[in-house]
């Protein structure tokens, strides 16, 4: 394994906002976009995939260092965002990787501007409803303990639970403040934009639906129902992990992903 | 001094709480058995007449999917209190406006209780407890803002007089506002806001609304008493601050022996004993600053109220200045206490009814505190004094 990428962190504007965005790595631009825990460049996954490509990762407003303008409140306004960030990179055409909430916010730029996404991949996405209105798609996840909530995200709780005593009071307010933003975006209609589904025929990428075999978040029926609604898609899971694969599995995700990106 | 009765209208008839996650939110309605709850209803109601006839003002509140508080629409029974009374000031404490989605239907239904009751309402506004979130369903963040917002649209709403005016607004739109009716009393009722922060309290006073302050005990009170008068005098409103402007709520029992008080205090702790709440209904995200959150991650913060809860004892939230409780006597001198540390108020908000507390209970302290101890107060805690400290006193 070669050595790890050095990683660059800037802070840049977008439509006002004071965006923090991280490169790493060189070749083909890939853009990825972050969950609800906010992008942690020291994660493993991070240089793997920067071995192949150029990483861009945006913190999105609200979370890492990012600014939160008060008339930002949906998923939709970043995605307009980054429509942005990639003019402002002469990004004609990029592959996107959008993990979770990341995986919305790729779902909307995707049906905004298809001719400009090379290859889509969305790693337990949420941003669709597609079951019945008496049940919810996404499990509340503000209505329940902590530790349910690492029950349903990983597939090793035990590993991966969060060590609150190695964390500093930075961290930890920065985790906190990630968690009120993911409540802004996400609360009403719960985890989804209803007119997401009815325009994602409009995606023309080869899309990759990745998803961890153990996810508690996002279920299998879920992904499927989703990868169903754009034309050109298929889904892939990935064993004994949650729905952060990237994290349970970096090297097994660095694979699946390179396979579909470079195929 | 004006003292106002207060009651939650709880459904106490629940099972041991180890057998349920939270009293609040998630306690499913099977446990509550409408006859029981009408019962309580009328009794509630019954207490509030007995206050008026004693010289007490009126006071409720509002929460939702609650056994702590079973009043989800609280001008709904203003509207019937303003029926069944004729002199009580009538004071909802308050409408939870960041988790209300209608601010111009807010203002008619205040508009609307203020005439039913021919000028005696006192209109309150609360951002809303914590537990209210997933309730309404409401979003955690920007609560604060959404209660600005709503504020100033509902005062708009009572004061123009000539015709629609339109509103676009961060958080509400509304093309044609024009209510009927207008408010009985002109320029509006009087507006209350209840907060228990120092930087709340500097708002409410720049803003000169009555500042309401619930539990906050000696210190915690008198930090948010100072921070009113500051914004009060910064907003250049004077130097003095009338005493009417501030209202403390307290727990209250008064008996006619140390026993009787005693017995009656015992079953008023149920309020600060009940309100078993699960953190993530205590602390949803986004309500409380980031930093505060992490403090509780960390477990700082985390179990404070829990711990309080189970180890508050009568004596201690009466020497913490939470409860006044015990005889005529006892009380008066209770009250004055903490009258004095903060620098005076002219609002006394009685919690007085809570959890296994009986009707005759509950009417035995209304009635002690109404003939022995409210003339007391009145007479030597005048509604013209002004607020804070003399020079010397400082």
């Amino acid at each position: 394994m070669s050595r790890p990428a050095a990683i660059t962190r800037e802070m840049i504007t977008l439509a006002g906002i004071e965006i923090e965005l991280f490169e790493c790595g060189n070749g083909t631009p890939l853009l990825f976009l972050h969950g609800a825990q906010g992008f942690m460049p020291e994660q493993p996954y991070v240089g793997l995939l920067a071995q192949h490509r150029r990483l861009l990762a945006p913190s999105h407003p609200g979370f890492g260092a990012s600014g939160l303008p008060l008339w930002l409140d949906s998923i939709d306004d970043i995605a307009h965002l980054y429509l942005e960030l990639m003019d402002s990179r002469s990004l004609a055409r990029v592959d996107v990787v959008g993990c979770s909430l990341g995986g919305w916010i790729a779902a909307e730029i995707a049906t905004k501007t298809p001719e400009r996404i090379g290859r889509l991949a969305l790693v337990g996405p949420v941003g669709v409803k597609l079951g019945p209105s008496n049940k919810l798609d996404i499990p509340d996840i503000f209505a329940m303990p902590q530790e349910k909530v690492a029950q349903l995200v990983f597939h090793d709780v035990e590993k991966e639970r969060l060590d609150v005593a190695q964390l500093t009071d930075e961290q930890l307010t920065t985790i906190a403040r990630n968690r009120e933003t993911t409540a802004l975006l996400t609360w009403e209609p719960w985890m989804h934009n209803p007119k997401l589904r009815h325009r994602l025929h409009r995606v023309t990428a080869p899309t990759l639906f990745i998803r961890g075999a153990s996810d508690g978040l996002v279920s299998q029926s879920y992904v499927h129902g989703y990868a169903k609604l754009i034309p050109n898609a298929r889904v892939t899971t990935i064993a004994a992990a949650g729905h952060a694969p990237q994290l349970e599995q970096p090297e097994e995700f660095a694979r699946i992903l390179f396979a579909f990106l470079d195929a | 001094m004006k003292a106002w009765h207060f009651s939650e209208t709880a459904y106490p008839y629940l099972p041991p709480d180890s057998e349920f996650e939270s009293i609040r939110v998630s306690l499913p309605n099977r446990i509550y058995d409408p006859k029981k709850g009408a019962a309580l209803y009328d009794r509630f109601i019954e207490e509030w007449q007995i206050a008026e006839e004693e010289g007490i003002e009126i006071m409720l509140n509002e929460h939702h999917q609650t056994a702590t508080c079973v009043d989800p629409a609280a001008p709904l029974l203003l509207a019937a209190l303003a029926r069944v009374t004729k002199t009580a000031r009538l004071l909802i404490l308050g409408n939870p406006i960041a988790n209300r989605r209608q601010p111009v239907r807010v203002a008619e239904e205040m508009a609307f209780v203020d005439v039913l009751s021919h000028g005696r309402l006192e209109a309150g506004f609360v951002r809303g407890v914590p537990y209210e979130i997933s309730a309404g369903n409401s979003n955690p963040v920007r609560t604060n803002e959404r209660f600005a917002e709503a504020l100033d649209l509902i005062i708009k709403a009572w004061t123009s007089h000539d015709g629609p005016f339109s509103h676009e607004g961060r958080f509400f739109h509304h093309r044609q506002v024009n209510i009927w009716p207008r408010p009985y009393q002109a320029p509006h009722p009087p507006v209350w806001i209840s907060t228990t922060t120092p930087s709340g309290a500097m708002r409410v006073g720049a803003q000169g609304f009555v500042q309401a302050t619930f539990l906050t005990g000696y210190d915690g009170t008198r930090r948010v008493y100072d921070a009113y008068r500051r914004g009060w005098r910064e907003a250049g409103r004077g130097q003095e601050v009338p005493i009417d402007r501030l209202a403390y709520a307290a727990l209250i029992y008064v008996g006619e022996s140390e026993a009787e008080a005693r017995a009656g205090a015992e079953k008023i702790m149920w309020y600060i004993r009940a309100n078993k709440v699960p953190q993530h209904f205590s602390f949803p995200p986004g309500y409380a600053p980031p930093q505060t959150l992490a403090r509780i991650m960390r477990g700082d913060v985390g179990d404070q109220h829990a711990n309080f809860s189970a180890q508050a004892t009568v004596e201690g939230v009466i020497n913490a200045g939470l409860m006044m409780a015990g005889t005529p006597d006892q009380v008066y001198a209770q009250i004055r206490k903490i009258y004095d540390h903060v620098g005076g108020f002219g609002h006394l908000l009685i919690m007085g009814q809570a959890g296994f507390l009986e009707h005759d209970e509950t009417v035995l302290s209304i009635r002690n505190f109404a003939r022995y101890v409210l003339p007391r107060l009145k007479a030597e805690m005048p509604d013209a004094a002004i607020s804070g400290f003399s020079a010397a006193a400082q």
